[in-house]
């Protein structure tokens, strides 16, 4: 059994046109069918010059991000049939500038996240000869969750505040940041903590508290801004208290 | 080095307050915004409320509640505007009125607490 | 095909779409809405403060200006400002206690309070406030 839907796909071809159209395609569905299988029987057989990103399709590598009826979506872990009867709009994700039909430029993300050091940082490296950094399994409960981000940057999409001001840091780069801050291996807080608590860092953000609800991963990035709010509020009252070298 | 900027004050007295007024404020609403106006209950005495604000344990409350939810009104106000209607361009100007609003308003309640004390 | 940049990178690309945001784009989703009434609330929160620094001042004036504060009070616009006042009121409150367990960690010892218990624990300070106030502030 095969039902058909449409697909309302933006286009924007920049050689020929300055505003985005949207194309239809019909496109064959079952119930296992996500939006991306849509767009692939679209390029494999419709028309191959629609350009967007996918690799995995099984929601690890974090590329085929979309906004999908206006929702921010992994259209590999989006079904067509959850909106049948359609018409399905598919767009770019939203807040990126749009290179080419689907496709956006990550690189402002991609800069973000090597400013906040989503590594482990150390003062000193321990010498091999001494062994491994231990773990207990209650120390790797506390940034687990954090640590499950895959950098699809739906959050980023869904967050009005990084849409006005596109110089925030924003929700997937702060999660990060308290994934490698609540690591007991970690001692690269303090650098972190100059990064993020500048006005750009964690203070623009009001909580609006999307990037949590579209996250496919379950990292609630608003939590972590909030609970990083809570340290640096209180690190930045214990500095004027006790001020340097006290 | 942390650069000194007052956000973290200003969050710190932005959530404090949505604390204290998510506490006390419905209830006050409730007595002294329809439950004595309209008769429902009975409202105190002048001389009792009098004597309960001379308290300085409620003083206290009372004064944190005031000057906390003004601050939380202050915070909240400026990002609505800065976000809602875009005009960051304007944040200054912003900041001096709701915060400087704030600052007023805590003036006029220490003056009143003293009074009444 | 995707189409890749050779040559250096450049961010500031002149064939890249870039849309601003809409001065309306909170009417775009409801959750956005929901969102900017939560943070209105506050007008409310700041109207019933300065109404009770009315009531201070009418206390320090004496019982007839306390008088005279319970009749205005009650005529039908402030009455209507309160009603709409205690819906947001409330309103801030169950949203302030609903982000709580998201915003902070709570520890008993080593191990971690579930969130829906410090919610809960929220719930319960709120209605113990509530009831002394009212307590206190009972009529005669
Ligand atoms: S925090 Fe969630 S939504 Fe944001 S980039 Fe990571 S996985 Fe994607
Ligand atoms: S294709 Fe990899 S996450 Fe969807």
């Amino acid at each position: 059994m095969s039902d058909h839907i449409t697909l309302q796909i933006a286009r924007y071809r920049p050689e020929q046109e300055s505003e985005p159209t949207f194309n239809e395609y019909e496109v064959p569905y079952t119930k296992e069918s996500a939006v991306l299988d849509g767009l692939n029987y679209v390029k494999d057989r419709l028309d191959g010059t629609l350009v967007y990103r996918w690799s995995c399709r099984m929601g690890i590598c974090g590329s085929c991000g979309m906004s999908v009826n206006g929702e921010p979506k992994l259209t590999c872990a989006t079904f067509l049939a959850d909106y049948a009867p359609g018409p399905v709009r598919v767009e770019p994700l939203r807040n990126f500038p749009i290179i080419r039909d689907l496709i956006v430029d990550i690189g402002d993300f991609m800069r973000k996240l090597v400013r906040v050091k989503p590594w482990i940082v150390r003062e000193v490296d321990k010498p091999l000869s001494e062994g491994e950094y231990r773990q207990t399994p209650e120390q790797l409960d506390e940034y687990k969750q954090f640590s499950m981000c895959i950098n699809c940057m739906l959050c980023y999409s869904a967050c009005p505040i990084y849409g006005l001001d596109p110089k925030f840091i924003g929700p997937a780069a702060i999660a990060l940041a308290q994934r490698y801050n609540l690591d007991n291996r970690d001692e690269g807080a303090g650098d972190r903590m100059e990064v993020l608590s500048e006005y750009d860092g964690i203070w623009g953000c009001t909580f609006v508290g999307e990037c949590t609800k579209v996250c496919p991963k379950h990292v609630d990035p608003a939590g972590a801004i909030q609970r990083y709010k809570l340290t640096a509020a209180l690190e930045s009252m214990k500095s004027f208290f006790a001020p340097r070298g006290a | 080095m942390i650069r000194r900027h007052p956000e973290p004050l200003l969050w710190m007295l932005f959530s404090a307050g949505g604390v204290v007024s998510a506490m006390l404020m419905p209830v006050l609403v409730l007595l002294f915004g329809l439950a004595y106006p309209l008769g429902w209950l009975t409202p105190p005495a002048s001389d009792r409320v009098r004597a309960l604000v001379a308290n300085p344990l409620a003083a206290i409350v009372l004064f944190s509640l005031i000057v906390l939810s003004l601050f939380h009104w202050a915070h909240r106000f400026r990002h609505t505007l800065y976000d809602g209607l875009q005009i960051k361009h304007l944040s200054e100007v912003i900041a001096v009125v709701s915060y400087g609003a704030a600052i007023v308003g805590s003036a006029v309640a220490a003056y009143l607490l003293w009074q009444l004390s | 095909m995707e189409q890749t940049h050779t040559g250096s990178y450049t961010p500031y690309h002149p064939r890249w779409l870039r849309r601003r945001l809409s001065t309306y784009w909170w009417l775009e989703k409801p959750a956005y809405l929901w969102f900017m009434l939560r943070e209105g609330s506050c007008m409310f929160v700041a109207w019933f403060t300065l109404y009770l620094l009315w009531l201070l001042d009418a206390v320090l004036e004496g019982p007839l200006a306390y008088e005279l504060f319970l009749a205005w009070s009650g005529t039908p616009w402030v009455v209507a400002l309160n009603v709409v006042t205690l819906g947001f009121v409330v309103f801030h409150a169950v949203t302030f206690f609903q982000a709580a367990p998201q915003a902070m960690v709570v520890r008993l010892g080593r191990r971690r309070v579930p969130p829906g218990a410090v919610l809960a624990g929220h719930y319960v300070a709120w209605a113990a406030a509530s009831v002394v106030l009212w307590v206190l502030l009972r009529g005669a």
